[in-house]
């Protein structure tokens, strides 16, 4: 761009406070320490020595753990912000970031608040009322009736405007009660003279409205941006399709599959959106793509930076934390609409700590092994820990995100799935595997993305136990992966023996392979292999290693399977080439120890598996990783107990010590991380030893109650 | 990857073969007819070595290894591999002990023995095996036992001693019980031991029943498993012990008091850990019971200086291999014993870099003499090429004056029929001048370390160190022959001597003489006296049976059986056991050497 056209404002932000944490506020922290600005963190008691606190120039402790009494608390932070001097505060994503008050209250306060007028976010916050601005400013919405006339006659017209499939929702009201899609006129009159008579049921009051239903939605979103001149201008799109419950887990950019004319028209229709409430800053705007029809609706705008913002600088070229800083600072946007380049394709898959066969539950532990890819130009990592952090109970488990970009779709699709067998975390569960399924399904890799992509390919997508064929094969290959590490395992023990005693006793005693008269050493080294399927449970695999004069081991697994020639080469802590049958390859390792098992993970090719082995109270001086245990009692718990599926805040407590309850009936609502889970009973029988109350925190694994038949 | 890259040093070890000092020549004839007279024999010697230790490695038989299974227990040698430090070596002891000595087999003994690094420091294990007779004790268990007591003692090792015995072996009480080298030894060794500093562990892996009680009583420290391991004196009625030790917890449980009382409420880690005190740790199940195990040796301070000054007192041990293939040893042993090799060949085999520098070369050749390194361990060979001479003999007395003086351990290559007799070596006093050579050998105080390479044979035997001289290890090659005389030689008709021009050689066949032929005139002159005929048929007959007794008792397996030496060892493997040994040996402060009265 041309710097003489830049009109700067008589005083440039030189501090900017980052009201946010993880990720996030390490990305903005970059390009603000690119751009000579320096830069203030904020942390609660949890995140104290937390990678973005180490980024910061400067750090101000905020308050407890809980969010509500740190990162949302407005005034701790404007206070923080007045007592390192920042002139800016840059909110990130979630947190305080849609909070038109606190946008209100930097303004008032005389600070920058880096992102859209407050006015834009109230209007934008509101669902129904944006829905009637966007309305009328031409931006097509989910076609519906919502009036008050709602005799069945003039429903069944509305309903014919609208155009089948419809869905029929009582205006009060939630949980799918009441609810009916409609596929043909004929079925129209039974169905909403049903959802009439359970609303009034349910919910006491029989009002009805209609909506398009979009059978194969996709969820396109738009990245806009504003400066404070009346500029605005797109940066193409995004399609966020794939997502489980309810939040997305790969993000790409460009849309696959759409055509130049439906993305400028997309474009056309995001931008009229941010006109419509004077926008400035970065904001994006959500769409509903109906997949039949090609139609787009508007469903909300975000007046933020987003989680996924990576994939769009990707593909344009733009750093947009810059773009925000300079139009906080008044300057006009550096390029116009016409300028806006494009070139290739990005994806971000979002990899967080959670319990995919437990219905992806948010999952806590420490970071015992952290080694995200190698970036490059093309592939970048944002993340907001390091090996040795715990993810707690108290934020969002996103790990970090990957983004990777290609010259084409396929190019970056190659990248992604490569990157993301590459990227090792041990210690807490994640969705790696999940995305590398998700990443390497032929429909995804056509485009044929939508939002029910996980439920619709579901049977493709998680283990199937009941396939004995698949179950078997995948067993062989967690056997071949056994016999690795089994390699690997007594690679790394010799030379550190070896390496410990050096000095004490002469090396004949370390010796490879070592000495046994008249017959080979064989040591024995059962590992449980950890099945990721629910309820799979473990494994037992026992593997003889023998070593061999040449320097390889033979590694045999039972007395009668024929063994397997391994020779190891050590590269580093946990790298290793190892060469198995004839194939040579690259293997990692990482080790840790906790509740008195050895958990070792093992990545090779696309291939992670992990395995635990049980130790005796001796532990080795020079593991791997963190040592770190936990007061988890898994294993004591009396039979019929109930445990915490996940770390979380005791929400409600539904039933009383001694209790009466059925099977399945709700027990407690525990809540971590935006999602409410119930705990039903398992059994019928009567309610013992619940101990937890409401508001209270509990760890993973930790008992709640017990049942008694 | 593979190292094509041309070797730097190939010049000067061009130049050492050629011209260095010190490094030996390979010595041995490829194309020679005893070369490869040798190498069949001795494969097979080896495939029945073989098939006996297949054999003793199966430990109690199927039924039992199943049996000890089911109970959630390791074999004796999966135990000590669990406890050495992973990827470690472990020096076996005496795995032939027992071997065909009784009735029925008792494969090892019954005991497994050895030595190996826990924490890198090394201890001397000693593992019950449970599924051979229970075990209990046969004479031959408290002799295996004994010895390796002896060596912890004497090389100042910690002693880890895996319990899973019903004591005694009653049948043979007598041999077992009373004497002074019987049960009872070891647990005053355990005492002794423990007096001076020698650290004393039991972890108890299965019953301990009467006697063997006393190990881990006796022991510093003690380890109990939950549900496997028990400790009680009084045990169930002798009979029904006997019958199957299997049916020791039950018998107990019909005890006389009538009581229902459990083997493991009676004498069980619980009762013993948290009540009695007879044991300090509690293990959950095996596998912890032997991770307790490392950490006490972990845990160990001994404050007695460890490691001997010049031997590898030195942080970094940096040695060469020997310049020769190893395996060719089993080539050079002779199965012929009137075959004569240059022990030379042995030699640089099995030191560093093939490097020897001999000692008084020229003088006494029979006896070779000279300073090595074994896995950059100094030690002083000594090694026979033929029969001891008074200069030979003189030569090894000095040899060993010398390495004790220095305090460099001393390692024996046998391959001896005798010393040299006959007129004029007595006149030479021959025997005054082997009594210099036995003088010296009982008397020097540095590890000694014998191995056996081919005849041991009469007072040869004696002067080369053999067990009677209490050398610190003694092993012997399965080609070996060990005996007061030779058996077979009582045909040959040609003197066979090395040494040509040695100006005795005129003598030395008349004067070696065989066992058999020595009693078959003997026999013949009483024959004769009584006048009784002796056809040649009676007087062949006799001679076989005088042979083969002669045979039977010279073979290594007799010997090894009955812990004459501490194991038979293939010869490709002398130079790794002899590392192991000397650093083992080396663990120890040294004494000065003080020596007796030599007669002059």
């Amino acid at each position: 761009s041309d710097s003489a056209s830049i009109k700067p404002k008589d005083r440039c932000i030189e501090k900017i406070l980052v009201a946010n944490r993880g990720e996030i506020a390490c990305r903005i922290m970059r390009t603000a320490k690119r751009l000579g600005i320096q830069t203030v963190a904020v942390y609660s008691d949890a995140d104290k020595d937390s990678l973005h606190v180490k980024s910061a120039d400067e750090a101000v402790r905020i308050g407890p753990p809980s969010a509500r009494l740190s990162y949302l608390s407005g005034a701790t932070i404007m206070e923080a912000a007045s007592r390192t001097g920042a002139q800016a505060i840059h909110p990130g994503y979630g947190f305080l970031s849609e909070s038109s008050d606190f946008a209100q209250l930097c303004e008032d306060s005389g600070l920058t608040f880096i992102g859209p007028p407050a006015s834009a976010i109230r209007d934008m916050g509101d669902k129904s009322a944006s829905k009637r601005i966007m309305g009328a400013a031409g931006v097509p919405l989910v076609p519906g009736y919502h009036g008050h006339e709602q005799d069945i006659d003039h429903m069944k017209s509305e309903a014919e405007k609208i155009g089948y499939p419809i869905i029929i929702k009582p205006t009060h009201g939630g949980g799918g009660k009441g609810m009916r899609i409609v596929q043909s006129e004929k079925d129209f009159a039974d169905s909403f003279l049903g959802a009439q008579r359970e609303a009034a049921a349910s919910f006491g009051v029989n009002t009805i409205l209609l909506e398009k239903y979009i059978t194969r939605p996709r969820h396109i979103e738009v990245q806009i941006f504003g400066d404070k001149h009346g500029n605005v201008l797109h940066l193409y799109e995004r399609d966020c399709s794939v997502q489980r419950r309810h939040q997305k887990i790969i993000e790409e950019a460009p849309a696959p599959n759409i055509s130049e004319k439906f993305r400028a028209n997309l474009g056309q229709a995001a931008v009229s959106a941010a006109r419509a409430v004077g926008y400035y800053n970065a904001g994006t705007v959500e769409f509903i793509v109906d997949t039949e029809s090609d139609q787009f609706y508007f469903m909300e705008m975000n007046t933020r930076l987003q989680v996924e913002h990576p994939v769009t600088e990707m593909i344009v070229g733009q750093d947009l934390v810059e773009w925000q800083i300079r139009v906080a600072n008044g300057e006009p946007l550096p390029i116009n609409q016409s300028e806006v380049p494009m070139s290739g394709h990005a994806f971000e898959a979002r990899i967080y700590a959670e319990n995919v066969p437990k219905g992806f539950l948010p999952a806590t532990g420490v970071l015992n092994h952290y080694r995200p890819v190698a970036v490059s130009p093309s592939v970048r990592v944002e993340t907001g820990v390091e090996q040795g952090d715990t993810v707690s109970m108290h934020y969002d488990p996103m790990i970090a995100k990957l983004v990777v970009w290609g010259g084409n779709r396929g190019e970056a699709l190659v990248k992604l799935k490569d990157c993301l067998s590459n990227f090792q975390v041990a210690g807490v569960p994640t969705n790696i595997n999940f995305l590398q399924k998700l990443a390497s399904h032929k429909e995804f890799a056509v485009g044929n993305v939508e939002t029910h992509f996980i439920e619709h390919h579901k049977s493709d997508l998680f283990a199937d136990e009941s396939n004995p064929a698949a179950t078997e094969v995948a067993y062989k290959a967690v056997k071949h992966s056994a016999a690795l590490v089994a390699a690997c395992i007594s690679t790394i023990e010799h030379s550190a023996w070896n390496e410990s005693s050096h000095g004490k006793l002469p090396s004949i005693w370390y010796s490879h392979p070592p000495f046994r008269v008249h017959h080979e050493a064989k040591q024995t080294i059962e590992i449980e292999w950890n099945n990721e399927c629910e309820g799979a449970g473990s494994n037992l695999i026992s593997l003889g290693v023998i070593s061999r004069p040449d320097g390889s081991y033979l590694i045999q697994e039972g007395n009668d399977s024929p063994s397997l020639e391994v020779r190891v080469t050590r590269e580093g802590k946990c790298n290793f080439r190892v060469e198995a049958a004839g194939l040579s390859m690259n293997v990692s390792l990482a080790a840790y120890l906790k509740d008195c098992y050895k958990h070792i993970h093992i990545w090779h090719g696309s291939e992670h598996h992990q395995f635990k082995q049980k130790v005796g109270i001796e532990f080795s001086e020079d593991e791997e990783g963190v040592q770190h245990r936990t007061s988890s009692e898994t294993s004591s718990h009396p039979p019929g107990t109930i445990v915490a599926p996940m770390a979380g805040l005791v929400v409600k407590v539904l039933v009383e010590n001694e209790a009466k309850v059925d099977q399945g009936q709700p027990v407690l609502v525990l809540e971590a991380m935006k999602m409410e889970h119930v705990v039903k009973a398992p059994s019928s029988g009567s309610i013992q030893d619940l101990k937890v109350k409401a508001g209270q925190q509990v760890s993973d694994g930790s008992a709640l109650f017990r049942i008694k038949g | 990857g593979t190292d094509s890259r041309p070797d730097p040093f190939r010049f000067f070890r061009g130049l050492q073969k050629g011209f260095c000092v010190g490094v030996l020549p390979d010595g041995v004839d490829r194309n020679s007819e005893a070369f490869s007279s040798n190498s069949i024999a001795m494969e097979g010697i080896l495939s029945e070595l073989r098939s006996h230790i297949k054999k003793v490695l199966a430990g109690g038989g199927e039924e039992a290894v199943k049996r000890n299974r089911s109970r959630n227990k390791l074999l004796p040698r999966e135990r000590i591999d669990r406890l050495l430090d992973p990827g470690s070596s472990f020096l076996e002891l005496s795995q032939l002990a027992g071997h065909e000595l009784y009735e029925e087999p008792l494969p090892s003994g019954g005991i497994i023995t050895g030595i190996g690094p826990i924490h890198g420091r090394l201890c001397m294990f000693m593992a019950n095996d449970p599924t051979v007779k229970g075990g209990t004790y046969y004479p031959i268990t408290i002799k295996k036992h004994l010895r390796a007591q002896e060596i912890a003692a004497r090389c100042r090792l910690p002693c880890i001693y895996l319990v899973d015995s019903g004591g005694a072996y009653l049948p043979k009480q007598a041999e077992v019980f009373p004497d002074k080298e019987n049960f009872g030894r070891v647990f005053y060794n355990e005492s002794v031991m423990s007096s001076d500093g020698i650290p004393q562990i039991a972890i108890v892996l299965g019953s301990c029943t009467a006697g063997g009680a006393y190990i881990p009583a006796m022991a510093d420290e003690s380890v109990m498993v939950k549900g496997n391991g028990t400790i009680f004196l009084a045990g169930p009625p002798l009979v029904k012990f006997l019958e199957n030790v299997k049916l020791n917890e039950k018998a107990f449980e019909q005890a006389a008091t009538g009581e229902e009382v459990s083997a493991e409420d009676l004498g069980g880690a619980t009762v013993h850990c948290t009540v009695s005190g007879v044991s300090d740790y509690f293990a959950q199940d095996e596998l912890h019971g032997l991770a307790i195990g490392r950490n006490i040796v972990k845990n160990l301070h001994m404050a007695a200086k460890q490691g001997m000054e010049g031997t590898f007192g030195s942080k970094n041990l940096v040695y060469k291999e020997p310049l020769y293939d190893i395996n060719e040893l089993r080539s050079i042993a002779p199965v012929d014993h009137k075959q004569q090799f240059d022990v030379r060949s042995i030699i640089a085999r099995i030191v560093d870099g093939s490097e020897f520098d001999e000692f008084k070369k020229q003088y006494g050749t029979t006896l070779v003499t000279g300073f090595a390194r074994i896995y950059g361990q100094t030690v002083g060979i000594i090694g026979n090429n033929g029969i001891l001479f008074n200069e030979s003999a003189l030569k090894g007395a000095h040899f060993i004056e010398l390495c004790s003086q220095r305090k460099i351990p001393l390692v024996f290559l046998q391959n001896i029929t005798g010393f040299m007799v006959g007129s004029r070596a007595e006149a030479n006093g021959i025997a005054k001048a082997g009594a210099k050579m036995v003088m010296a050998v009982s008397c020097a105080k540095v590890p000694k370390i014998t191995i056996i390479t081919g005849a041991s044979f009469g007072a040869g035997n004696y002067a080369m160190c053999g067990r009677a001289y209490s050398p610190d290890f003694m092993f012997i090659w399965p080609n070996a022959r060990i005996g007061i005389m030779g058996g077979a030689q009582v045909n040959h008709t040609e003197p066979k001597c090395l040494n040509r021009n040695h100006t005795e050689s005129k003598y030395v066949y008349n004067l070696i003489s065989s066992a058999a032929g020595v009693l078959t005139q003997i026999e013949r002159a009483t024959k004769k006296r009584q006048g009784i005929k002796w056809t040649e048929e009676e007087e062949e007959a006799f001679k076989k049976k005088t042979v083969d007794a002669y045979e039977r008792e010279a073979n290594p397996y007799f010997s090894t059986a009955r812990l004459w030496d501490d194991g038979v060892i293939d010869p490709c493997d002398t130079r790794k056991v002899l590392g192991l040994c000397l650093s083992a040996a080396s663990n120890r402060p040294l004494e000065d050497t003080r020596f007796g009265v030599f007669r002059m």
